[in-house]
């Protein structure tokens, strides 16, 4: 029975790290030996060009700001959904959800219907000059709107399990809602919220279709980095368009090891505390 | 008892004002701005464009691939969370890190490297190649790149209850003379079961609408790898909003009546895990 | 209750003002003009150059800076997006009914099309054949496409301006072998693209699946696309130039409403002017795009096959008429498809 047991497991696990290596690890690698194909000196010239540089910049922007409000939104909906009972909360649960299966074609879509030129507020945005579809801000709306639940969907199964009990008795004692969130709530949500944080700002650094539509492609302008990558790409420039999104790769694989570390450190405390 | 602890807690004014302010601006006005659009259209306008043997043919790759991409993601993603989650070897940390991955790299890199990877000079495609499969511009090359997209899904939706489910029950099973394989049938898959299709209808809805990574891969061809949002794109470069938002606005509900779905589940789901977390 | 729509009003205001914080437009100061060219895949390596020498030659003129910002994509896609409200001071578009669909959304005024030389056509091109090294499959004209074994590639007429020109190209050919027999050329052009392996959604995503990816036998491409291919893969392929093609004519224009607005029309109507100038024309045919001046275009009578008979738009009865005949919905590239 043991031995048994024992074949099963390996089976499994080579199952696993096989999946995991045709899927994840081979895209990889292929992006970054197509990356270094023609040396390093070439690789050093792409990476360091004028646009990829500004086209970082921008996507740092795009991700952080997106990043920022989703945090606020995210801590909010997270604790409304799980100390309070009330009607349509399942509704709006799938509402807040809803982003994660939209495609991105269609989020970029619904911000041009809204704010692009025929519709009924563009000539008020006109008056003010203020310009929202192919500029920055259309881009940053659109990488909050994919990234929309991310924060949330992490503290809400957190929040859920821990119950409210000891809210209900700090609100007795008379602490205030912010005291209560600081000192009972936060301690925690703690690793979930920056487990929340680490993927928002993964997944809105490497957002393509839905900043595709809104970003008008001008160059060094409203170019992000994966918008970069496809112009390289439409370029035939094929090893500066695998150099660039080595960046992305290694960002990637930094958040991710950023997270991993976050998710030990917070197994490690919630261990120590039992 | 439960209606009691409506107002104990402060700051439900608060969080439901910035909730559903938030809410309306990024994603509720958007969505209805689509919403008005398409009522340009009179209903059986709306039904003769979505009719369209084209625009069938296309619902019919995009849930066909998404649902057999979701299903492999669903059997991996038990195998990973479970592997994950029970045993000890090296590199597991590793491995567990890599799930997702797929969330942090952009799509379009992710369709040009899976597409070089699977053509018949790639790789893995001249391997199949020599079998006479062909991956990359067919439709198993759209399954290969919605498998890379859904893979965290599942895998993270199945852990945690994993990871709440204590062995007491396993032990009993087997002391009471149940074979590993019933036990596992009869008292650990109806646990993670919700868990397991809450994943897969997360996974199934992302899948449905993936854009960048599919275009590279599929090849387009109209009736046979035409996905339904590079029909929406082609009607907006034809100028054509209103059939473009019509057949947005199906998906849209697609996924919207997915997510409903995967919430209720998840509503089960998370009494489960309190369950398990505390009645214990 | 109070202190909560406060702080609400706070955060909402706090959030659309870290958005539109970027938003606001840079407008040209006194030393610097900005220009934003809005045009298509295959113009990246033309107006790359092109900006230089214009740069230079806009300085000499004013005294002033230019700076052009780029962008490039399908043409259908990026004409879209001008109608939209991305804010371009010219559109350098694959087809005339792509800039047509720009002064329909009301910001290019009628009669655009003669307001520069040459219905507004700095450069044309025509549409050719790209096959391997040796030409294995043996494609000399339109009638080899529809044997059995060729796999073909072009992208999709629906989302790609230069696969229109393809399309038309192949249906000029048909007509004149059948003797302008409607039924027989459908059943012509049915065949070619059930020969059709990868219908990619724009020309470069075409031309990547051909020499990248190494699908297909031949790629239908611009005559510019195909020489760019041939000069970067000497070894690898070969230009076949049909008996029968199609004149593309590339359109040009100033975007009216956009340039009153910035207040940037010199600098616009030079740029595009300039381009009809010796120097441009040049450039236009160093990137292999046909100089619209014979006498330059004579200087490249070794590159260009200027024996090939061309059809033109006008003999489809204009652009408003091909599209809705042939690549609207329901129109004759819907039914070959669908008549699988």
């Amino acid at each position: 029975m043991r031995k048994e047991s024992k074949l099963v497991k390996w089976l499994l696990i080579g199952i696993s790290f096989l999946f995991i290596f045709v899927m994840l690890v081979l895209p990889l690698v292929t992006v970054i030996t197509e990356a270094l194909k023609q040396g390093f000196a070439v690789y050093a010239e792409a990476i360091s060009d004028k646009y990829t540089v500004k086209a970082l910049l921008l996507t740092l922007e795009a991700a952080v700001t997106a990043t920022v409000i989703n945090t606020i939104f995210g801590l909010f909906a997270a604790w409304l959904l799980t100390k309070f009972h009330f009607r349509g909360k399942k509704l709006l649960g799938s509402l807040i959800d809803l982003p994660v299966t939209v495609s991105p074609i269609i989020a970029g879509l619904i911000f041009v219907l809204t704010f692009g030129r025929q519709s009924a507020i563009y000539p008020l945005l006109e008056k003010l000059d203020i310009k929202i579809v192919f500029a920055v801000p259309g881009i940053i709306l659109a990488t909050v709107f994919v990234t929309f639940p991310f924060i949330s969907r992490e503290l809400i199964p957190v929040l859920e399990a821990e119950g409210t009990d000891e809210e209900e008795a700090a609100a007795l004692m008379g602490a205030g809602g912010f005291t209560i969130f600081r000192k009972i709530t936060f301690p925690h949500i703690k690793w979930a919220f920056l487990y929340g944080v680490v993927l928002c700002a993964a997944r809105a650094m490497g957002e393509f279709g839905a900043v595709s539509v809104l970003s008008g492609h001008l160059r060094g302008k409203t170019n992000t980095l994966p918008l970069h990558v496809e112009i390289l790409f439409n370029e035939f420039k094929y090893v500066p368009a695998f150099a660039v999104s080595s960046i992305l790769v290694m960002t990637a694989i930094v958040i991710l090891v950023i997270r991993s570390v976050v998710e030990y450190i917070g197994k490690r405390e919630s261990e120590n505390v039992h | 008892m439960k209606r009691s602890n409506k107002r104990i807690i402060p700051g439900f004014g608060l969080s439901m004002g910035v909730t559903v302010t938030l809410l309306s601006v990024i994603v509720l006005i958007p969505l209805a701005s689509l919403v008005i659009f398409t009522a340009q259209l009179s209903f059986s306008d709306i039904i003769a464009v979505i009719t369209r043997d084209r625009v069938l043919a296309s619902f019919k790759v995009s849930f066909l691939t998404a649902f057999v991409a979701s299903l492999i993601n669903a059997v991996m993603g038990v195998i990973l969370a479970w592997v994950l989650v029970r045993y000890d070897f090296p590199f597991k940390r590793i491995l567990d890190g890599m799930i997702e991955l797929p969330f942090a790299l952009p799509t379009a890199v992710a369709g040009i490297a899976l597409t070089s990877l699977t053509a018949d000079k790639g790789i893995i495609g001249s391997f199949f190649a020599r079998f006479g499969i062909k991956i990359a511009y067919t439709r198993a090359g759209i399954t290969v790149a919605l498998v890379f997209i859904g893979i965290p899904f599942v895998v993270r939706a199945v852990q945690p209850v994993l990871e709440k489910l204590d062995g007491s029950l396993e032990e009993a099973a087997s002391t009471l003379g149940a074979s590993r394989s019933r036990t596992f049938r009869q008292v650990i898959f109806p646990e993670i079961m919700p868990a397991v299709f809450t994943g897969f209808g997360l996974a199934f809805g992302r899948c449905l609408g993936e854009y960048g990574s599919v275009v590279f891969i599929a090849g387009n061809q109209p009736f046979e790898t035409e996905i339904t949002p590079l029909i929406i794109m082609s009607e907006l470069q034809e100028y054509d909003y209103a059939s473009a938002t019509a057949i947005a606005l199906v998906m849209l509900a697609a996924s919207f009546l997915i997510l409903f779905l995967v919430n209720l589940i998840q509503v089960r789901n998370s009494k489960i895990l309190r369950g398990g977390g505390k009645g214990a | 209750m109070k202190k909560n729509i406060r702080a609400i009003a706070l955060l909402s205001a706090a959030v659309i003002g870290l958005v539109s914080f970027a938003g606001c437009s840079d407008s040209s100061d006194e030393g610097t003009v900005i220009l934003t060219n809005v045009s298509y895949d295959p113009t990246r390596e033309l107006y790359e150059a092109y900006n230089e020498i214009f740069a230079q030659h806009w300085n000499e003129l004013t005294g002033q800076e230019v700076e052009i910002t780029q962008s490039h994509g399908g043409s259908g896609k990026q004409a879209l997006e001008v109608a939209n409200g991305l804010e371009a001071d010219v559109v350098t578009l694959a087809l005339e009914y792509d800039v047509n669909a720009v002064r329909d959304a009301g910001l290019i005024e009628d009669g655009w099309v003669s307001e520069f030389p040459n219905d507004s056509s700095p450069y044309t091109s025509t549409i050719v054949f790209l096959v391997r090294k040796g030409n294995p499959k043996d494609i000399h004209d339109w009638d080899d496409l529809i044997k059995e074994d060729v796999g073909i590639i072009t992208p999709n007429p629906k989302t790609s301006g230069g696969a229109r020109w393809n399309y038309l190209a192949a249906w000029g050919y048909a007509d004149r072998a059948y003797g302008g027999d409607e039924a027989k050329t459908k059943e012509f052009i049915k065949k070619l693209y059930e020969n059709v392996l990868v219908l990619d959604s724009g020309a470069r995503g075409a031309t990547t699946t051909f020499v990248e990816n190494g699908q297909g036998d031949v790629l239908l491409a611009w005559e510019n696309e195909a020489y760019l291919s041939v000069k970067d893969y000497p070894d690898d392929y070969e230009i076949i130039t049909p008996s029968v093609s199609i004149l593309a004519q590339p359109s040009v224009a100033v975007v009216d409403k956009v340039v009153d607005k910035r207040g940037t029309r010199d600098a616009a109507e030079e740029y595009l002017n300039f381009l009809y100038s010796d120097e441009a024309q040049r450039i236009a045919g160093d990137n292999y795009y046909r100089p619209y001046n014979k006498t330059i275009l004579n200087e490249y009578a070794d590159v260009f096959d200027l024996n090939v008979d061309l059809v033109t738009i006008a003999d489809f009865g204009g652009w408003d008429e091909a599209q809705s005949k042939h690549f609207a919905d329901g129109g004759v590239f819907d039914e070959i498809y669908e008549g699988k």
